[in-house]
């Protein structure tokens, strides 16, 4: 038996040690260049150096290109370039947030923070004394009952789209691409003098949950729309085929192979809705205390708490303003990570 | 067996024009027609089918015995898949589609008011061209998933789920991994994974659309022992655009043509005939390779 002896794998096509360190001189020149331009003109600020930089950094990439390898090369280095800084202006605001927001509300943890409420404090007291569960526990109330009228509609609506196709099709598409442009101070408004003065006449959070509800639906409705239409139409002629009616066809086939998108669909709602502000200062009312009934008094949660403490102004309000948009984060992320976790349970079996 | 050798010795004395495809489709065991009694079978009365405005296929009568393989052949875009989705009654699904017509199966029009559209795919089970298990679903799921979208119930589900998966010649192959997802199987094993998934419902006919084109030969063999096999208990028709899988599985054969216009059926015949002496020239011409 002879044994064949294999040669080293390698990865001719990866970046050598050389190339590696032409990267890093072209990065090294660019950083000099910004500086020795910010010093010799009136050019000042953070703004300057990153402008600088960037533009500094696709001249010598493309430049190094265009004398090594010619201009087609020097015109892919400069896109790719280009592209990165893209992705780089995309992170930097979402990364300076989140830097901010922690930073700043973490000041504002204390022990009771998600235990008592700030029935018995004012915002101006010292940071130890009251909490957010008030808030937290609106701002859950009004997520899950939006949620609640807001899934089955918008399902249903793009189930209405893509799987029965009436003739309405074309009218309820647009009026719903009409619809998620709508600003949520309308939504607001709209619940406030259809609903609220006409019939409640009272602040509750189910006012506030219907204004989330009409924001949360398009965005529902549309994204499912999207997931459904990817669904290919050989397995809905399978399901017939095999018998089924369509509404059996839908639910045992369709909806199941969608599912992890309409989750996605569901998230994305979250994320609409969790932080808005606009329609719960109309129709929640606010509040110090903790309320379990949604459906009559007014009612707290974390946007009307951080607006509320913000205009208290006191350094402890503001404190807090930035303690409370810390746990509206950390909320939203839970619930994103729940909702995934549920989507995609049953598919690791 | 008697009938088989007759008819093939007939064949051999008679046979005009040497066809390696006659010979193909001699060599297998040939069937009596009207041996096999399970209900009077489906005949198709003077189909036309339409897209919009569009005529696809023009008066097609047609006789399926229970119990025989039918094959269609023809060049593509001449209505044989328009012509089976008619059938069961899918052609409805397309927008714009419109037809005229029977199909009667055991003597009752598919189409007729007040028939509950559900039962007849029931009984006319349908194999697509590109294998589509259900993603969401296992393979045991998959096989019974017919049973639950058309809400029966069975006592017997491990018996009726082994016995499809056998008869579907995949048994052997997927009996340790039920609880897998259809998708983990290959092309040839996710075919014969929708042949399995159209017997638990026991239709009494089953269309396949091109079953095989997506196929390698060894899964497409497979299949063909498949339909051998099911062609005892039921009635097949299978749109195929190979010639050799026409001649080795079918008892019958129909040509399709459509000359620019809609779709027309040139010829039927047992498929011994129609590869050793076709009676019309057009016929003649397709199935000696000459076009399509």
């Amino acid at each position: 038996m002879t044994t064949i002896s294999a040669p080293a794998p390698t990865r001719p096509w990866k970046a050598s040690p050389k190339d590696r360190l032409r990267d890093v001189a072209l990065f090294l020149f660019a950083i000099v260049g910004t500086y020795v331009v910010v010093a010799v003109t009136p050019m000042k600020g953070k703004l300057a150096y990153f402008g600088l930089f960037f533009i500094f950094y696709m001249a010598l990439t493309a430049g190094f290109q265009w004398f090594t390898r010619g201009s087609a090369a020097a015109k892919d280095a400069f896109v790719n370039s280009l592209v990165a800084i893209g992705a780089v202006v995309t992170v930097i605001p979402i990364a300076s947030i989140i830097v901010t927001v922690v930073v700043k509300g973490s000041k504002g943890l204390h022990m009771g923070l998600l235990t008592t409420d700030m029935s018995m404090s004012a915002p101006t007291d010292p940071i130890a004394s009251g909490g957010l569960l008030h808030a937290i526990t609106g701002t859950l109330t009004l997520v899950v009952l939006a949620l609640i009228m807001s899934i089955p509609i918008g399902i249903l609506t793009a189930l209405y789209l893509t799987e029965i196709r009436g003739s309405l099709t074309r009218p309820i598409q647009f009026l719903v691409q009409a619809m998620s442009g709508v600003p949520s101070i309308v939504a607001g408004l709209f619940i406030l003098s259809a609903v609220l003065y006409p019939i409640t006449k009272g602040y509750s959070g189910f006012m506030g949950a219907l204004a989330l509800t009409i924001l949360m639906i398009p965005t529902v409705a549309r994204t499912s729309q999207e997931v459904l239409k990817l669904i290919p139409n050989d397995l809905r002629e399978a399901g017939v085929a095999l018998g089924g009616t369509q509404w059996r066809t839908v639910a045992m086939i369709v909806l199941p192979a969608a599912r992890s998108g309409l989750i996605t669909a569901v998230i994305l709602g979250i994320a609409r809705i969790a932080g808005e502000t606009a329609p719960i200062l109309l129709l929640t009312g606010g509040g110090d205390r903790v309320n379990p009934n949604a459906f009559s008094g007014s009612i707290g949660s974390l946007p009307y708490y951080i607006w509320k403490s913000f205009n208290a102004g006191s350094p402890e309000a503001i404190t807090r303003a930035w303690a409370g948009l810390l746990v509206l984060m950390v909320l939203v992320l839970i619930l994103f990570s729940l909702a995934r976790l549920l989507g995609t349970r049953k598919v690791a079996r | 067996m008697n009938d088989s050798h007759e008819s093939e010795k007939e064949n051999m004395e008679t046979t005009t024009r040497p066809s390696s495809l006659a010979d193909v489709a001699n060599a297998k065991v040939q069937k009596a027609p009207g041996t096999r009694a399970m209900g009077t079978g489906l005949e198709t009365r003077g189909i036309h089918a339409w897209f919009g405005k569009n005529h696809v296929l023009s008066d097609i009568n047609l006789d399926f015995a229970a119990g025989t393989v039918t094959a269609l052949i023809g060049p593509s875009g001449c209505g044989k898949s328009t012509f089976i989705r008619t059938i069961n009654r899918m052609h409805e699904f397309i927008p714009g589609a419109a037809m005229a017509g029977e199909v009667l199966l055991d003597g009752r029009d598919v189409y007729a008011q007040g028939t509950d559209v559900t039962k007849i795919r029931l009984q006319i089970g349908m194999v697509f061209q590109k294998p589509n298990p259900f993603p969401s679903m296992t393979i045991g799921e998959n096989v019974l998933s017919g049973l639950k979208l058309s809400q029966q119930k069975v006592s017997n589900k491990d018996e009726l789920l082994e016995e499809c998966l056998e008869r579907a010649g995949l048994w052997n192959e997927v009996k340790d991994r039920l609880g897998a997802h259809g998708g983990s199987l290959s092309g040839g094993q996710q075919q014969r994974l929708c042949i399995a998934r159209a017997l638990a419902v026991r239709p009494q006919v089953l269309l396949m659309d091109e079953p095989c084109s997506a196929l390698d030969p060894g899964s497409t063999l497979r299949i063909e022992e498949t339909i051998r096999h099911l062609s005892d208990t039921m009635t097949i028709i299978i749109v195929t655009h190979n010639m050799q899988q026409a001649a080795r599985v079918s008892d019958y054969t129909a040509f399709f043509l459509s000359d620019g216009g809609p779709g027309q059926m040139i010829e039927a015949s047992p498929t011994s005939e129609i590869f050793s002496r076709p009676r019309d020239k057009r016929t003649e011409n397709y199935v000696t390779g000459r076009f399509g």
